[in-house]
Order: structure tokens, then sequence, then C-alpha cells
């Protein structure tokens, strides 16, 4: 392929949805679900004489995102108008930060699938306002206002990325870093986060930066990935043909059905925004006191939290990544983890039959019935032996449906594990009793028929007979 | 009738309707009959609200009720059709506007109804603010009422025209570089100009954001003060309205107290007529002889106010009146294509050409390439500015000027030459820059017995101080008496 010529540069401007109950700048909901224009008000919608007044909520979100990303916080910020005429911009403004604003000079550390970790750069982090949303239908159009003026985030990263993937790992990052913060909710199909990609190639060794392309409307990681590789094979083939100068700056549109990226507006056409500051707001202070308050509340992240569960628990990268992908899984597995003393079996489960439960009922970790306390007593009674793993499976799949603990349902159903030797003995000499045939040939050297003794003999017991032992007594009785 | 309304002042007024001496109906008949008569003729309202007996009747069921009483019981007031009222038309005197029916009321007109004020009607004014003769109005020029060839002044001319027929005691205006002092001052009236971030904007249509303040107009002084006192204080609902303490302004006075007056040497140049000048000099005298200071300073800046002030309030014009695009309300083309048909039509049939010229103007200040050099700069200039003001305070308690540099100039007269209808605002226009409290009061009259007031400056804040030397100066007037041609 013509591209391993050539060097990808990527950056990326992430639209983060601030998780707050009111817009940025009016009392109106920001509820999604609402009928359209139901959430507006006189502000929000542009009315004349209306005003705007910072909801301070977004501070508190805006300033803990930009510490976690390492950002400085400016304690002074500001806000100005870009101006630009859209139908769902109902003031022919947004409210932005332009010059000061409130995250500056950050990083975002970032795993990469080979295990290897990159730091990417994070320029700045702004507030803004978001638009409106226009619907067009044959010889009119609609406009809901119900999403003009909710918060955003908006967080620029360094020209870092050098792959689809790497690409693609940032904003993964980012959306666990948001989501573990609680300031957003890192939907991408939905909208909450929107992420604009700005792409260039170039030689191999060359210093400058290529012509940039941004690409728009891309709602999930793996259209990330697919955008950004069909836009550096289009830009490749150019350069190959020796026509390079047919890369214009310019914003394309991916269609994801075609996968195909296609023009939306050249640097010719682009807005002259205008940009002056908000006469209507005052400049934007973070209080000595929020700062500090936030710098002490701050969460452990991902990605240092995955190196802990490496080292105190032993976890394989592989598993502390699974782990850590969302905050309240990871919070689970810790719990699970440090009240059945059990963390590498606590993984195991929570990787496997856990999430096996989550995926087939389609639930999420929050909403899951059995607390991390009941796992890990399940836990403990398998790892003490009291009850077997295929029982232990059985007695998890009753805790889901029954709300019963562990202990009262292996104790109510008689299934703690029989571990006498004399019983299960009786099992055995029954099954050999009544399969001579099958004796006969292990006799004389056939050994896979001892899963067949092993099998019947857990079967006359319920499952119930500690295998092991099974196995000890079976070996010893066959022999003889 | 117990009291002579035509001449009452507010607070007379509203004693009166308190103590059960005249209602509060009759007060408002005797004034929408007296605005419905007159306004044919002066064009000071754009609509009058005929059903405004209905809110006073509501008036004298409380006092009937013995029910608490607003401060402003039953006073009838006009408000410059800038503010929003629910419910009602709300035209900016443009024709982009004309249909446009508010769905909230401005927080001015909340706190005058919430202290028992009765709304009589919205008065008329240059198209979006913008002009200093009310000539830019969609709904047509506005009369003066000393001589109806002269303009009122504006762009709060309609408030001015009105007050002065007394069409009603008190009117509501806005002022972004002299909108309420040189209507006042051309029609023999009163007007405040508050500190910027002393009354609230929201409900205001907008035209320069870090200028516009809005600020009573009455024929007295003490009336202009109960009316501030009522609209003064911080709102939720604007970020740039202030928690300060709001003073009981109407009972200020300066007692024994001598203070120091600066004139500003750039404020009486050539420029300043005859008139303008005999009589800011008899008035000098008068509080020269009761023992007050006089000290000649200067403002060296002010030669640089007129262009640093169009480039910021032309700039923030241009994004504040973008959001009239014909898309949600207000004038729509009918001969609509597309959608940069519908922007281009719907805003190039409604607006006038002085709104045109600004936001074209401002436009281009904000330019990329052009907005560091024009922008910026500007603001730049109006830091200083608003340093060289702090440093007359430093000496000062007041500044006394001219509002204008002449009386009323007749209808027509300048509509026609731009730059020389913006040297009307030479004397007013940074005191909006520097976001200090000024004020307009009558000091006397011209050859041609039209009205000549005076210019009172204060430190940011002050309104008590400004006020209070105000009504010293009020009663320095001369020839007291004087009426104008409708009465």
């Amino acid at each position: 392929m013509s591209s391993s010529r050539y060097e990808t540069v990527i950056g990326i401007e992430v639209h983060v949805q601030l998780n707050t109950k009111t817009k940025l700048f009016c009392s109106c909901s920001t509820e999604f679900s609402s009928s359209d224009n139901h959430n507006i008000c006189p502000v929000c919608t542009g009315m004349p004489g209306a005003l705007p007044v910072m909801n301070k909520k977004v501070i508190e979100l805006a300033s803990k995102t930009g510490l976690a990303l390492n950002c400085k916080i400016n304690q002074r910020s500001q806000f100005s108008r870009k101006n630009y005429f859209y139908p769902d911009s109902p003031k022919a403004y947004q409210i932005s930060q332009y010059d000061l604003p409130i995250c500056e000079n950050g990083y975002l550390d970032v795993r990469l699938s080979e295990g290897a970790v990159k730091r990417i750069g994070v320029t700045r982090a702004h507030i803004e306002e978001d638009a409106g949303k226009s619907s067009h239908h044959g010889n009119y159009s609609l406009i809901n206002f119900n999403r003009t003026c909710v918060p955003l985030l908006e967080i620029v990263s360094e020209p870092d990325m050098r792959s689809p993937s790497e690409a693609a790992e940032y904003v993964r990052a980012l959306r666990s870093v948001v989501q573990y913060l609680g300031v957003c909710d890192g939907n991408l199909e939905e909208g909450s986060m929107r992420a604009d990609c700005n792409v260039s190639i170039r030689p191999f060794g060359q210093k400058e930066f290529g012509t940039k392309v941004e690409l728009k409307n891309i709602n999930s990681f793996r259209f990330i990935e697919k955008a950004i590789a069909y836009e550096v094979s289009r830009q490749a083939d150019l350069y190959d043909n020796g026509d390079q100068d047919q890369i214009v700056q310019e914003t394309r549109l991916y269609d994801a059905d075609k996968n195909k990226t296609y023009s939306m507006r050249t640097k010719e056409d682009a807005h002259d925004y205008r940009y002056f500051p908000e006469p209507d707001l005052m400049n934007l202070m973070v209080s000595d006191e929020l700062l500090k308050e936030l710098q002490s509340r701050l969460i452990e992240l991902p990605f240092a939290k995955a190196e802990r569960f490496k080292e105190s628990f032993g976890l394989s990268e592989q598993d502390a990544l699974l782990l850590v992908q969302q905050r309240e899984m990871a919070e689970y597995f810790e719990e699970v983890a440090t009240k059945s003393k059990e963390p590498k079996l606590s993984a195991n489960w929570i990787s496997t039959e856990l999430m096996r439960v989550l995926k087939e009922s389609k639930q999420d970790i929050k909403d899951f019935s059995v607390s991390a306390g009941d796992l890990a007593e399940l836990l403990v009674l398998l790892s003490t032996k009291k009850i077997n793993a295929k029982i232990a499976k059985t007695v998890f799949e009753e805790m889901i449906t029954s709300s019963k603990t562990a202990g009262t349902i292996v104790e109510a159903k008689g299934l703690v594990q029989d571990d006498d030797p004399n019983s299960i003995a009786k099992f055995i000499d029954q099954v050999i009793e009544s399969n001579p045939e099958q004796v006969e040939q292990y006799r004389s050297g056939k050994e896979k028929v001892f899963n067949f003794f092993l099998g019947q003999t857990m079967r006359l017991s319920k499952g119930k007979a500690n295998p092991d032992l099974v196995s000890e007594l079976l070996k010893e009785k066959l022999s003889k | 009738m117990s009291i002579s309304l035509i001449n009452a002042k507010a607070s007379e007024i509203v004693e009166a309707i308190k103590s059960k001496k005249i209602s509060a109906l009759e007060v408002t008949e005797f004034f929408l009959k007296r605005a419905n008569e007159l306004n044919p003729q002066l064009n000071a309202f754009i609509s009058i609200d005929q059903s405004c007996i209905e809110q006073a009747k509501k008036i004298d069921m409380k006092v009937s009720k013995s029910e608490p009483l607003g401060k402003l019981a039953g006073l009838p007031i006009g408000v410059k059709d800038l503010l929003c009222v629910k419910d009602q038309v709300t035209t900016a005197a443009s024709k982009m506007l004309a249909n446009f029916k508010s769905p909230y009321s401005s927080t001015v007109v909340e706190r005058l109804v919430a202290e028992d004020a009765v709304i009589l009607g919205k008065t008329n004014l240059d198209e979006f603010a913008m002009g200093s003769s009310n000539e830019t109005s969609y709904f047509g020029v506005v009369k003066n009422p000393w001589n109806v060839e002269f303009v009122p002044g504006g762009s709060s001319g309609g408030s001015a025209s009105a007050v002065a027929a007394r069409m009603c005691p008190v009117a509501i205006g806005t002022d972004t570089g002299g909108s309420i002092r040189q209507p006042a001052n051309f029609c023999g009236i009163v007007g405040i100009k508050p500190s910027y971030g002393r009354v609230s904007r929201y409900g205001v249509v907008a035209f320069a954001s870090s200028l516009d303040q809005v600020g009573p107009m009455a024929t007295y002084v003490e009336d202009c003060a109960l009316v501030l006192e009522v609209i003064s204080g911080e709102d939720k609902m604007d970020s740039t309205s202030l928690g300060l303490e709001v003073a009981e302004y109407s009972k200020e006075s300066l007692g024994d107290k001598k203070i120091n007056i600066a004139l500003p040497k750039q404020y009486f140049g050539d420029a300043l007529s005859e008139d303008v000048k005999q009589n800011l000099q008899t008035v000098i005298e008068k509080l020269r002889a009761d023992g007050h200071k006089f000290n000649e300073v200067d403002l060296p800046l002010t030669e640089y106010a007129i262009s640093t002030y169009y480039l910021i309030a032309c700039s923030e014009a241009s994004s504040n009146l973008a959001r009239y695009d014909g898309v949600r309300y207000g004038y729509r083309s009918d001969e609509v294509s597309n959608l940069e048909s519908l922007y281009l039509k719907s805003r190039s049939e409604s607006f006038g050409p002085e709104v045109k010229r600004r936001l074209m103007l401002g436009t281009y200040a904000l330019s990329s390439g052009y907005y560091d050099a024009y922008f910026e700069k500007a603001c730049k200039l109006r830091a200083k500015l608003k340093k060289e003001f702090e440093k007359v305070f430093e000496s000062n308690d007041v500044i006394l000027s001219p509002v204008t540099t002449d009386t009323a100039f007749k209808i027509g007269e300048r509509i026609s030459d731009p730059l020389q209808m913006y040297l009307n605002d030479i004397l007013t226009i940074s005191t909006n820059l520097a976001g200090l409290p000024a004020m307009s009061v009558p000091i006397g009259y011209s050859k041609l017995k039209m009205p000549i007031g005076a210019q009172v400056i204060a430190r940011s804040f002050d309104e008590k101080q400004m006020i209070a030397f105000a009504k010293l100066l009020e009663s320095k007037k001369s020839q007291n008496g004087e009426q104008p041609d409708v009465f």
C-alpha cells in the first residue's frame, strides 16, 4: 500500500457534553428525550433582550476535566462570541471561549493496543454552548432548540497521533476519563461526545505538516478508524500521483454506508467568525477554594488504576485493562477482590461469568442485582472448596434471579460439597457395579473411559461430590 | 381633583392616591386622555395601552382594601419601546420587530409593576436606539413639544417628548451614548443614565451591550431619583448587574456641604453655542456664590471618544442584531427561495439605512485583519479614558458640563449627514465608555425659547452625590414657569 511511504498526522477536537441538569446559560432542562422545543426559554431561543447567565456547575465540571487531563486551569478565563448565521444558532453567534480558555497545556497517556504507552498533548479545553438541531422535510425545515445552550467542553489535542488506531485509542481513553469523572456519559452514538479529526500526511522525514483536512460526523470508534484510514489512503493516492496540491484545507464528512469522505466546505467558504469578547458575561473565575477542593478530590483515573491492579492484585495486563474500562466495573471488582481475598479468581469470574451475563441481558453493572459483597461470598465458598466450580455457576445464576445470597442457596438446596470419602466410595461402587463393560475397557488400557466414570459418579452425587476426591478414589478402586 | 396633575411631582401623585385624595383611575384617565389627544401631533408613543385603566383599577382595589401599596402606586409611566413587556408588541421602532409580541417582561418593567406603577404605553425611539434625533424610527419622526418643527433628540425621543408634554409624569429611556441625556436636554426635562451595572438590562433589546443602560426621565430630579430607586439593583438574569447598595436617591440632598466641581476644558470649546455658554455661566456663578469650588480639568482623550464609541457600539450591535434573521420571529420576506435569500431579503427589507450603516461598520471593524486596528484599539482607548476620569475624581466630586453644544435642531436638518449627527454625542458618550453615572438637568432656555440643560457626571456608582448636586442645580434654573408650545 502506497500509504506506507507517508507519515500520518492526526489531531482531534472532541466535544464533550457536560452532564448538568440545566443548560449553560439558562435554567432550561438538558433532558435529551424531551419532546421537540420543550426545553426552551427566551435565553436559549435568542429572544430580543435575553441575556446569558453562567451555570456554576459547568465551571466545576470543566475544571475537574482539565485537572484530570493534566491541564493548567486558568483561574480567569473569558467568553467570546463566534458569529455565524445558521437557523439552528438562534442568536446567530455561539458563546464560546477563544483567547482565554479555562484549561490549557495538558496531556493524556494512552495505552496502545501493542501495550506501549503514548502521551498525547492536550492543547486546550474550552466551554461553549451547543446549537439546535435542524431537520429537513422536502420544501420545509424544522428546528428543535432543546439542544441549544447545552454545555459542551471542547477538548483540542496536539497533532500527536500517527495512525487511525492511535486516534481511536485516544478518544477511547478520553471517554473513559470523562466517564470516570462523571462529567459526561460518553455516548458517541447519541452525540454526547463528538470527535472531529484533523488528518494530514507527509513523506517520512519531512518536518512540515501536510495540508490538513477536517473530518466531521463520525459517531463511533470503529468509524473513527475507518474514516481516517480512508482519508489517509485518499491523500496518499494524490501524493503518489504528484497531485498533493489537490489536498486542500477543507471540512469533509464521513459517509459510513459508503465508507468514504466527501467535501462539505473548503477554506474559501470558511466563515470569518469575527470573535470578540462576550460583553454580556463577566470573566469566568475559578476560585482558589474550588481549585483546591477539586485537586483534593481528584479520583484515580483508569490508566493509574490499571497499573495498581496489576501491582497489588497481580492481574495480567489484559485483565487489568478490561476491568478498568468502566469506573463502576473497576470499583465492583475491587470490592469483590478485597472481600473475597481472591483477586485473580475475582478477575476471572467478573471478566467471564459476570460480563457474559451482563452482555446477554443487556444490563449495566450499575443496575446489576448481585452486590459485590454477595459475589465475594460465593467466591469464598468456591475457594474454600465448600462448593465446586460447577455448582458455583448454578448458584450464581440463582443469585441473579432470586436475589438470595450464595450461603442461603447452598444451604437450602444442600449443595455443600461432599467431602466424605465413605459416601463418595458408595457412589463409585455403584457406578463400577453397573458398568462392567467399561471397567473392562479401562483395565485393558483404555484410559479415556476414566472421564465416563468421573461424570457418572458426579451425577449420582448430584454434582456435590468433591471432584478431586472422586478422581482420587476412582483411580484407587479401578486399579484394584 | 385636589392637585394639579399636570405639574405635580410623582411623589405628590402617589401620596394623593394613597391618601385617597384622588383615585388611581382618575390619574390614569387624565394622562391617558392627554396621551391620546397629543400623540397624533407629537408621535411620542408607538403604542398606548388603552387597557391601562384596568391596571389603575387594581391599584384602587388595593387602596380600598387598605393593602400595602408600592412606591409608585398608580403612577402612569411610558416605557421606551426597546423594553419587552410580556404579551405586548415590542418593536424597537423597527419594521423587523413591528409585529413582535414578547413572551416575557424585562426586569425593569417587572420592578415598576411590582411597585404598582401603571404602564401607559410604549414610547417611540430611533430604530434599535440608533440615532440622535428620533428620525430613524420606522413609526415616524417624534416632535419636540417646545416647537414641533424641532427634533426631540434621540434615541429616547419619544420618552422625552411624552414627559415634556406631560402625556405621562415619568418615562423610561435607555442610554448607550447619550440617548437619555440628549433628548432630556432638548425637551427640557431631567434624565439619568445610571452607572453601567446599576440597572438590569434583561429584556431590553440590545444595541451595544457594554454601553447600554436603562434610566428614568421626568420633569423633576426627585421623580427620576424615585424611579431609579425602584429599578436599580442586582438582577440574577443580568450577569453585568452589580449587587451594590441602592440608596433612597429621592431623599438625597447636599445640605450645607460645599463640593468641588470639575469643568473639563474640552467640554467648553469653541463649538459651544452662545445660548448654552451663557446659561451654563449663569448657573456656575450662582453655585460659586453659594461657596462651591470650580476647577478646570483636562480630559485630552475626549477627541477620540467619538471614534472609539462608534467602533465599539457598532461592533457589538453587528453581533446583537444578527439574531433578527426572519427564522423564529420578526419580519420575514415574502420572496424567499432558499436560506440565504431568507436572511438577505428579510434583513434588507426591514432594517433602515442608519441600522444598516452601523451593522456594516461593526462587521467591518470585527473582521479578521481589521480587529486589531479597530476594535481592539478602541477597547484599549476606552480603558485609558476611564483612567482619565478616575484622575479627575481624585480631587473633584462631580463634573459639570453642557449636554450638547446647542439646543434642539430642526427636523430634517442633519439626517442626511451621519457624521454631523454622530458629533451630537460628543459630550455624552465618554461617560458610557467609562461606565459612569451621568444626568441631564434643565437650567434655562435659549433666545428662541428652546430648553437648555447641564450635564452632571459623578464617580462610578456614586448616584447619591450626582442626584444631590442635580437637585441643587435644578433650583438654580432661570426663567421658571416656561411651558412648551403644546401646553
